[in-house]
């Protein structure tokens, strides 16, 4: 896989998937209807629905996605020195200057958002510009406009949104399975009950769908091109490294966002559903890649 | 008859491929005028630091003279090149008349120490890891083109077309010498 490749795959893929979020929502609106025996137009009012999230998607997924991360834009003035490297790269890479945002938050991560290379966004927590020497973070943020230049962002921004607000509510249906199991009478509990049957099925599958979206493989990509930029892979080698140690969860990560950021956000601990959506490949394997670059 | 078709078919392919490489050739021609772009904004920044800097600089070392005369009509060829080449190698010559500058401020320490100073000499270096960044960028997307160029059987039609291959915007003396990194 080289950039061009992944340019028109993720054009694609993001076609797919906002086509795959309308059909879903549809049919599962459907069965649910057809079960029971609510008024049919229900279903060309929620084809219609999720037709413009979908849609809607495309254009604000990137602003979702900084609000539920919590992240700030920021100035010049006030962080100088990751302005001045993100404005560098930008050079480097020929991107037009990404805004950029930060997380306040002790926990080392970032991500790159936006549906193109003209309205990109970096994002960086303040845990990582502290932690980070200026090589490091070079290495980092050149990691992320590979993301954007690949396209990556836009596709996993969209991914996010669509299969992530699935995901969430597939979480939410299946934790009303448990607590709900001792009043079976009423009719609002069954619907419940079957949604969560429903998503209890559904989950692995889109789980592998995530998985088939944002293949691991551009993480490798990114690093790749990233160092290209840079011509220092050890600077991210080592960054990854210091990222790697750290043990503190970013809090506003979630199953919908995590594959957004350059590793892992909830630290080493891995409850059934993250390691079920864990989207990064092993970060050693990452380091030993790059220091035999 | 059949020969005929033949022919027929042979120029439409090869005028459809004469078509395709010219239109591809003028695109990747600019990107590569809109890469330099990015140094040309680069270097005019550089040339608009360097009268202030050489009056800071004024302000203390009166007597040096020389150098400010170099540093000035080197600022001023920068301006007037015209081309990669030529630009690339006026930047090297401005870069050393500045490294003979900043050489003659190690000798006042009342300079060193002004605020105004150390800002001009951050922005210089600012503008100088940009230019280095914005060549980076230009020379890859010279070297695209000139492949693109040079290559069989494109280089009989860019020849036909007068495509002349890009010029590559060459790096400094000192960033060519290996780098040392302490940690």
């Amino acid at each position: 896989m080289n950039i061009y490749s992944a340019i028109s795959s993720n054009k694609w893929k993001t076609w797919i998937i906002m086509v795959l979020f309308v059909v879903f929502i549809t049919t599962l609106v459907y069965v649910l209807a057809k079960a029971f025996g609510f008024n049919l137009s229900l279903v060309g009012f929620s084809f219609i629905i999720a037709g413009l999230m979908s849609l809607g998607s495309y254009y604000y997924s990137d602003k979702l996605v900084l609000a539920t991360a919590g992240a700030q834009k920021v100035s010049k003035a006030e962080y100088p020195e990751y302005y001045r490297i993100v404005e560098n790269l930008a050079l480097g890479s020929g991107l037009p200057m990404p805004k950029i945002y930060v997380i306040n938050d002790p926990s080392p991560n970032a991500f790159a958002t936006g549906r193109s290379p003209k309205n990109a966004v970096v994002c960086a927590t303040t845990g990582l510009l502290s932690a980070l020497s200026e090589i490091e973070l070079e290495g980092v943020i050149a990691h992320e406009l590979s993301h954007i230049k690949n396209l990556d962002v836009r596709l996993m921004a969209i991914v996010a949104i669509l299969v992530g607000s699935v995901a969430i509510l597939a979480d939410i249906f299946m934790r009303s399975l448990w607590f709900s199991g001792n009043n079976r009478d009423n009719r609002g509990n069954q619907i419940f009950l079957i949604i969560g049957v429903v998503f209890a099925i559904l989950s692995p599958i889109i789980a592998t769908l995530i998985q088939l979206a944002v293949s691991r493989k551009r993480e490798f990509l990114a690093d790749a091109s990233g160092s290209l930029l840079t011509r220092y892979p050890e600077g991210l080698a080592s960054a990854l490294e210091k990222i790697s140690k750290s043990r503190i969860p970013l809090r506003t990560a979630n199953n919908a966002t995590a594959h957004l950021f350059i590793s892992n956000p909830f630290g080493k601990t891995s409850h059934f559903l993250s390691s079920l959506f864990n989207t990064h490949p092993p970060i050693e394997e990452r380091i030993k890649i790059l220091r035999s670059m | 008859m059949n020969i005929n078709i033949i022919l027929i078919a042979i120029v439409v392919v090869v005028a459809a491929f004469a078509l395709y490489l010219y239109n591809s050739l003028i695109s990747t021609r600019f990107k590569v005028r809109e890469a330099f772009s990015h140094i040309d904004v680069q270097l005019k920044r550089r040339a608009d630091l360097i009268p202030n800097l050489v009056e800071t600089v004024k302000g203390y070392a009166k007597h040096e003279k020389a150098v400010f005369e170099k540093v000035t009509e080197m600022r001023s060829r920068l301006l007037e090149a015209k081309g990669a080449e030529e630009k690339a190698k006026v930047n090297n010559m401005l870069s050393d008349t500045l490294k003979s500058l900043f050489a003659v401020a190690e000798n006042y320490p009342a300079l060193r120490a002004s605020e105004n100073f150390k800002e001009l000499q951050e922005e210089l270096s600012d503008t100088e890891n940009k230019i280095a960044y914005a060549r980076q960028f230009y020379n890859s997307n010279v070297l695209d083109y000139n492949t693109k160029l040079e290559i069989f059987p494109n280089v009989i039609f860019a020849r036909l077309f007068n495509f002349k291959p890009a010029e590559f915007f060459a790096a400094t003396d000192a960033e060519k010498k290996e780098i040392k990194v302490n940690f």
